[in-house]
């Protein structure tokens, strides 16, 4: 079957398997392998994505359900070069280490943030809790989206 | 991007808390993990595996599957033997079946292997193979696989008439240990488990094989922990010329031990490059990641541990350890239980002995994975519990037992009673840090008040010493190579430089650190100094990361590295300044005239010159490098003070860790942003082996944990805010006073919460131990006084 | 069928399912809402889990919806998995079965034919199976609104997202001191969740006490099968299903006495 999928605005269409998943998708047409698989059973949090707007795991969704959907991916985070506050927080306060599951991570804080521009600790540690991460032990990732969260209140976020 | 900060007093090694430089491909989304890579022509490989713990395979029919459209292959142990593969050594002595041939020996081992044109078809092929199995009686519990009548495993092994998979081994001395023991004011004695678990990082195992059959040379990309000791591996089984085989790690999402070993996937997706001659990709799902890759722990340890006047003198234990069906254990010394006779832990002991025998079950083979350096977690567990244990039933405060029968720091460097040489240590500065910042006192006083309200509330404390650093060339090998690790350095002649490495990182910043080391010793920025790793074409021999062996072996190789280019720099400079170079005087950047320290030469000055035009002075070769292949001296012993706070919900048997303070001293910190980065990362694995993580079979030998809706990790909601503190005590044979430290959280956390947990529970239900996980049912099961072992 | 995907797409991808044919019904955009309507909270199926944690009525009348939406997998997991999904999976583990069944909720069937309501009662059928015939969808969830409400959902489990090893949902309707209706049923403890009819009798018309609400556990507690596995035995879930039957109940009764709460859970 032939499914189109906006992807970081721009329009992808390809022939696909109907049991493909979006995970593969979006890793093997436009080659965005930014957004990474880790456990099958959406558990791990390293898939996640946007779909218009709110996080999902792209492991756990059918390509072919995706069709007419936005997809945002870590590539298209940061623009002309400049990262999100969210990305810069996981530079900053060490949020990351082997950083496989750091694009999920990102991508899971920034939609927080956009609903929550202000989260508590546990706020933020509810928001990850489904993503793991086996390297960090969450603090630092934690620290990070306060991080952004208090540069973007300093800075108002451009659109 | 600002990536680094000036040098802070607490910091004295090359820019101290630097931002890491290998952040800016990673937070983009543009690291380059295994699975990101594709190869023109590329095939795709799958594993079929045994349902059956223990079975005779009758027939393996291929033919459907080779119907299938988009099958090109599919490799069985026959086709395996014609080529001399169908087995290979492990790390251990041992041999493993790289595809099964006449039986299965655990459930998920590899049988056939299906090379299609994508990944899915690959997978469905998977399912049109026929395997005819007759099922054997299973054993996977240790004391069972040692009873008369157990089903005998290892039928392939001449002369194996049992499951033991080695000798009874014993350290220490027995003899002292009964008289000791004897004349001793109480004896505590436990019998307990440190259970099957799994490192489980975030990216599986897999392998893109690339042999071109004009020239013979072998491609791999494979996220491995040891690229250079693998590729000498391969070229031992294959019979292929080392130097032809290249391999290339790139980015690793995460290893924790468990990419140390080479797995029968790796040699499939190898063969399957030779027959079919195009590139063969083959990365494991989760499931085959959980059932069948490096495990870890799995040992049945029989503890005894004795005081006398309020001090500990005597710890003994024998061991039953269960290595799976093949003893791939991933440990390099020459003692069969690897450093697990550090059990002695920090204490003065007047005795000690151990006794250590191994068994086949039909269970994955593998073991000391996990944030281990051979075994030393399962020592410390065994110590810190019965320590834990005695102070419960001495009625006295478990710092203070431990504070009372310390090895103190004028004893160092101290021979303990298995034959270690604890390099250095002041144990009582480390405890008391751990207490102020707990506040120790006013803890228990907080939990004497809940205590009358009925609450439980428990304190945990844990000391540990480790060794790590694996190691000096007379105690350790793998396969016959020896444990040392090379470093390149290369400064260019504008100034800036390249090192090259053979330890690989997974995430522990190599591309940082390793730059600060550099920084320290050669006064150049680490902006201007690459780090390279993780391509055996570009970087010296090296046995690689693991065992918490990087700083103190690679990193003392890279500092030794340095040193010899600026002995070099020294002469270079002593010619630029017309004078001798013992007239000269180093600071950070730059060599200068003593008592004249106008008259100088920078590092950047030096390195033009080396490449230079001008003359050298004579005899001096050009160009400025420094080259080191470190065999350490001895293994590093760095230590640490962990306190933990739980609360006990009486109704449920839920644990909390409200409080987890964590003082570790792992000698000179290079980098302690990521020296702490690492200690975290620790900490949660240990909440996650202490209440959640672990592997577990049925009676058939069917695991029950093979996915990640089975096998528990942590996630943020049960991680507390990690509470950190330091004390440094530089380790004596160090270059740069650094000791090991990526393991030492997973070390001595699962202790410290464990000591918790029996401490809310001990007045008040009477319970002294519970063999991990301590999750809801277990937990509770022991508030009933039915405490069991996990099966 | 495939709403939210996530019983489902694990099944296929660890080959425990092989569907020939699934359609997706995610564009069915009509059937996601909450409204209040003719003395009930209606629900449609599509609504996914994050929508009723944050739903303002659904925590005005029941916040036992948002104590549950809490502890079901995990937030992003929650972005697409829909009420529908998880009552038509009929997993005897699953939470809002239990959160529906204690609210005598029924639910509407719709096929060919027209629609039909089925009660909570006769909707599951038996493990994995429902009262939904091969040609029918489920549209809706509808929750009678009763005066002197207070609803509770208490649930142990062995990590945050885990599926429950047990959980409790309970619902009291006060008439002054008196518990006029009770509504008790568990997740986790048998075949299909586990309507703790005897439990309720035993709650109505009498006046809310920590005894009374023991000896509901304890009944709760021997009217419910559990299996042992790796999550527990059956003492340890009996033990539960009595501790946490005790722990609904005692929070629904504050709920009823202190009446309506107000407010959403504002992010999930």
């Amino acid at each position: 079957m032939e499914v189109t999928i906006n992807i970081n605005g721009e329009p992808v269409t390809r022939e696909i398997e109907p049991a493909l998943l979006l995970v593969h998708f979006i890793r093997d047409t436009p080659g965005l392998t930014g957004t990474h698989w880790g456990c099958d059973t959406s558990n791990c949090g390293a898939c996640v994505v946007q779909m218009d707007g709110l996080p999902v795991k792209s492991c756990t969704v059918l390509a072919a359900m995706a069709e007419g959907h936005e997809i945002r991916t870590i590539e298209a985070l940061s623009i002309d070069g400049v990262l999100d506050p969210v990305q810069q927080g996981f530079h900053e306060e060490h949020g990351l280490q082997c950083g496989f599951c750091t694009p999920g991570m990102i991508m899971t804080a920034r939609a927080l943030l956009d609903a929550n521009p202000d989260p508590t600790e546990d706020e933020i540690r509810t928001a990850i809790s489904g993503a793991i991460c086996r390297c960090t032990g969450y603090s630092n990732i934690v620290r990070a989206v306060r991080w952004a969260a208090e540069h973007e209140a300093a800075q108002p976020r451009r659109s | 991007m600002a990536t680094t900060t000036a040098a802070s007093p607490e910091t004295p090694i090359g820019y101290g808390r630097m931002k890491r430089k290998e952040d800016a491909r990673f937070i983009r989304g543009q690291g380059k993990y295994l699975d990101d890579i594709v190869l023109p022509g590329m095939l795709h490989g799958a594993v079929l595996r045994s349902p059956y713990a223990h079975a005779k395979i009758v027939s393996i029919e291929t033919s459907a599957a080779l119907a299938h459209p988009k099958v090109l292959r599919v490799i069985t142990a026959k086709d395996l033997e014609t080529l001399g593969l169908a087995w290979m050594p492990t790390i251990s002595y041992d041999s493993q079946a790289v595809l099964a041939g006449d039986k299965v020996r655990f459930q998920g081992q590899e049988v056939a292997f299906v090379i299609a044109e994508d990944r899915y078809s690959a997978r469905d092929a998977l399912e049109l193979i026929e395997v005819e199995y007759e099922p054997l009686p299973a054993v996977v519990n240790a004391r069972k696989a040692l009873e008369a009548d157990a089903p005998l495993i290892r039928d392939d092994k001449d002369g194996q008439t049992d499951n033991l998979a080695s000798p009874l081994w014993e350290a220490g001395d027995a003899e002292e240990a009964d008289q000791v023991f004897a004349e001793a004011d109480i004896v505590v004695e436990r019998e307990m488990i440190y259970p099957r678990c799994h490192p489980a990082p975030l990216e599986t195992c897999g392998m893109i094989a690339d042999m071109n059959p004009e020239t013979g040379q072998l491609d791999l990309y494979n996220g491995n922990q040891a690229p250079n000791a693998h590729r000498t591996v391969y070229a031992q089984v294959a019979g292929l010329p080392e130097h032809m085989i290249r391999i290339m790690t790139n980015d690793i999402g995460g290893g924790f031990g468990n990419k140390v070993p080479v797995y029968p996937g790796y040699v499939c997706a190898i063969v399957g490059s030779i027959v079919t001659g195009k590139p063969v990709k083959w990365v494991e799902d989760r499931s085959e990641n959980l059932m069948s890759t490096g495990f870890a722990r799995d040992y049945v340890m029989h503890g005894r541990i004795c005081a006398k006047h309020g001090r500990i003198t005597g710890v003994r234990v024998d061991v039953i350890a269960d290595h799976g069906a093949f003893d791939s254990t991933a440990q390099p010394s020459k003692f069969p239980a690897g450093f697990f006779h550090i059990f002695t832990g920090s204490y003065d002991l007047e005795a000690a002995h151990c006794s250590v025998k191994a068994v086949y079950t039909n269970k994955a083979p593998g073991g000391v994975a996990y944030r281990c350096s051979f075994r030393v977690t399962e020592a410390i567990y065994l110590v810190e519990r019965l320590v834990g244990e005695l102070a419960l039933k001495m009625e006295v405060d478990g710092a203070e037992l431990r504070m009372n029968s310390f090895i103190r720091p004028e004893q160092f460097p101290y021979e303990n009673k298995t034959g270690w040489t604890y390099d250095s240590g002041d144990y009582e500065k480390t405890m008391r840090e751990a207490m102020r910042i707990a506040g120790y006192d006013e803890l228990r006083r907080e939990q004497a008040e809940k205590r009358e309200r009925g609450e439980l509330m428990g304190i945990g404390v844990a000391f540990f010493t480790e060794v790590v650093g694996a190691g000096p060339r007379r105690h350790m090998d793998i396969l016959g190579l020896g444990m040392a690790d090379g470093a390149d350095l290369r400064v260019h002649d504008d100034g800036r430089a390249v090192l090259s490495i053979s330890a690989q990182t997974q995430g522990q910043a190599h591309e940082t650190t390793f730059a600060q080391i550099v920084a320290e010793e050669l006064g150049i920025s680490p902006d201007k100094i690459e780090v390279r790793h993780g391509d055996t074409d570009r970087t010296p021999f090296g046995l690689g990361t693991y065992g918490s062996r990087s700083t103190p072996v690679s990193g003392a190789s890279a500092a030794v590295a340095a040193r010899r280019a600026r002995d070099k720099a020294r002469l270079i400079a002593a010619g630029m300044l017309e004078t001798s170079p013992e007239d000269l005087a180093w600071e950070k950047g730059r060599w200068y005239v003593k008592g004249d320290p106008e008259k100088a030469a920078t590092i950047d000055e030096i390195a033009a010159a080396a490449y230079g035009e001008a003359p050298l002075p004579e005899g001096l070769e050009g160009g400025l490098e420094g080259q080191s292949v470190y065999d350490p001296p001895n293994l590093t012993y760095p230590c640490g003070a962990y306190i933990c706070v739980v609360d006990v919900d009486p109704g449920t048997a839920e644990v909390e860790v409200r409080r987890f303070i964590a003082v570790d001293d792992c000698g000179v910190r290079i980098n302690p942003m990521i020296v702490d980065g690492q200690i975290m990362g620790g900490l949660a694995e240990g909440v996650g082996i202490a209440l959640m993580e672990v592997i577990t079979f049925d009676e058939q030998g069917n695991c029950l944990n093979g996915s990640m809706m089975d096998y528990l990790i942590p996630t943020a909601l049960e991680c507390p805010d990690w509470e950190l503190g330091a004390t440094v005590t530089p380790c004596p044979h160090h270059p740069i006073g650094a000791k090991g430290v990526g393991e030492s959280a997973t070390n001595g956390s699962p202790p410290a919460i464990v000591n918790a947990v029996c401490d809310a529970l001990y007045r008040s239900h009477g319970v002294a131990h519970i063999d991990m996980p301590l999750n809801p049912a277990r937990v509770w099961a022991a508030m009933q006084g039915r405490a069991e072992p996990p099966q | 069928m495939i709403a939210g995907g996530h019983s489902l797409l694990p099944m296929m991808k660890l080959r425990l399912a092989n569907p020939e044919l699934v359609v997706d019904i995610n564009d069915l955009e009509h059937l996601a809402y909450i409204r209040e309507q003719d003395s009930e909270i209606r629900i449609g199926a599509l609504t996914r889990h994050y929508q009723l944690l944050e739903s303002e009525p659904l925590a005005r009348h029941f916040p036992i919806f948002a104590d549950a939406e809490r502890v079901i997998a995990d937030p992003v997991v929650r972005n697409r998995g829909t009420i529908g999904g998880s009552l038509a999976q009929a997993d005897a583990a699953e939470d809002l079965s239990a959160v529906c069944s204690a609210l005598k909720a029924s639910v509407v069937i719709a096929g060919g034919g027209g629609e039909r309501v089925v009660s909570m009662e006769d909707f599951h059928v038996g493990p994995y199976t429902t009262a939904i015939d091969d040609a029918e969808l489920l549209v809706e969830i509808r929750i009678p609104v009763r005066p002197g409400a207070g609803s509770a959902h208490a649930k142990v489990e062995r990590r945050a997202g885990d599926w429950a090893i047990v959980a409790v949902a309970g619902g009291l309707w006060l008439d002054g001191e008196t518990i006029a209706d009770a509504g008790l049923a568990l997740s986790a403890v048998g075949l299909t969740t586990v309507h703790a009819t005897r439990a309720e009798e035993l709650l109505r018309g009498k006046r809310p006490s920590e005894e009374l609400f023991a000896e509901a556990g304890a009944i709760a507690s021997e009217d419910c099968s559990p299996s042992p596995d790796g999550r527990g035995p059956v003492d340890y879930k009996r033990h539960l299903a009595g501790e946490l039957t005790k722990r609904a109940l005692r929070r629904a009764a504050e709920r009823a006495r202190a009446g309506t709460t107000p407010g959403g859970h504002t992010w999930r």
